[in-house]
């Protein structure tokens, strides 16, 4: 559990420091809890028939669900989510979810870029899904103590 | 046809409060598969000297985003939001939406920008609480796809 780990200290990161890496399953089901509790209900979230209409191969994972999860590489790390004081991610390929029960995977690995002045440093995020980048510039400013 | 330059700087007036609950950051954290119990535990969340449980660090882009409907829907500027993907998205924390927050946002136009025939709309949120302090920033990029000439 995220508790019982201990928050790293300033101190002791060095640019290259690598948080532990994870991979997180997404399936239809995710994604159809992840409107409920997000309030994004587009179709092509949920629906394979409209996200074909629209030029998808298959319905494909909120973008915002694969920003949600990669930051918790961090929020792992840190113990208190609140340590994160800045993050921001470009959307560069959806995360294609097929209909069966394996779904679809999303692999993230993150290191210590720059230590900052003020016990922050920025984490650089990189996560992949079927072999390929799903977010860009995928960065977090980060308070140690 | 290309958005308006002019919209550059307008703001629209604050939505209605959002008002954070306890089970809605749940449902939301276990959405994403998060135990953290920072997000569940009140007891947990208080040890890590919040005063309430407090919501992940994407969780605020739902009350942004409907926020920002004022500026998709504006009929003046004129989006076309059955072409648009998200493209970027930022957030800079003053301190974590917590549970019991009543959470107003202002949302800004930042950038109006065409590009190779995308229309390009850069929005930044900003939220406040019941007290009119500052909680986060949240910048949200779109892209409107231009329309395929047949």
């Amino acid at each position: 559990m995220t508790n019982s780990t201990k928050a790293p200290a300033y101190d002791d990161v060095e640019v290259g420091t690598e948080l532990p890496a994870a991979t997180f399953r997404v399936t239809r089901d995710t994604l159809v809890r992840y409107a409920g509790a997000s309030g994004d209900f587009n179709p092509i979230h949920w629906n394979e028939r409209f996200a074909k209409s629209v030029g998808l191969a298959d319905v494909i994972a909120h973008g915002m669900f694969t920003m949600a999860e990669a930051i918790r590489v961090v929020t792992d790390w840190t113990g208190d989510p609140a340590a994160v004081v800045e993050y921001g991610v470009r959307f560069t390929r959806p995360v294609v979810v097929p209909d069966d029960d394996k779904g679809a995977t999303i692999e993230v690995t993150a290191k210590v870029a720059v230590k900052l002045d003020d016990h922050l440093v920025r984490v650089d995020l990189t996560a992949t899904s079927a072999g390929q980048k799903v977010l860009g510039m995928s960065r977090a400013v980060v308070r140690l103590t | 046809m290309a958005l308006d330059q002019s919209f550059v700087g307008r703001s629209y007036p604050p939505i209605e409060p959002y008002e954070v609950g306890r089970e809605k950051i749940r449902e939301f954290a276990e959405a994403v598969g998060d135990p953290n119990p920072a997000y569940l535990d009140p007891a947990a969340a208080r040890a890590l000297g919040h005063a309430d449980v407090i919501a992940p660090p994407t969780f605020v882009f739902a009350i942004t985003f409907k926020a920002a409907e004022q500026v998709i829907q504006d009929p003046q500027l004129g989006l076309d939001y059955s072409r648009v993907v998200h493209g970027d998205q930022k957030f800079a924390y003053k301190r974590p939406v917590r549970a019991g927050d009543r959470l107003s946002v202002t949302s800004t136009i930042e950038g109006v920008k065409s590009l190779a025939g995308n229309d390009i709309l850069d929005i930044r949120g900003e939220v406040h609480d019941a007290a009119g302090e500052h909680v986060v920033t949240a910048w949200t990029k779109l892209v409107s796809r231009a329309a395929q000439e047949a």
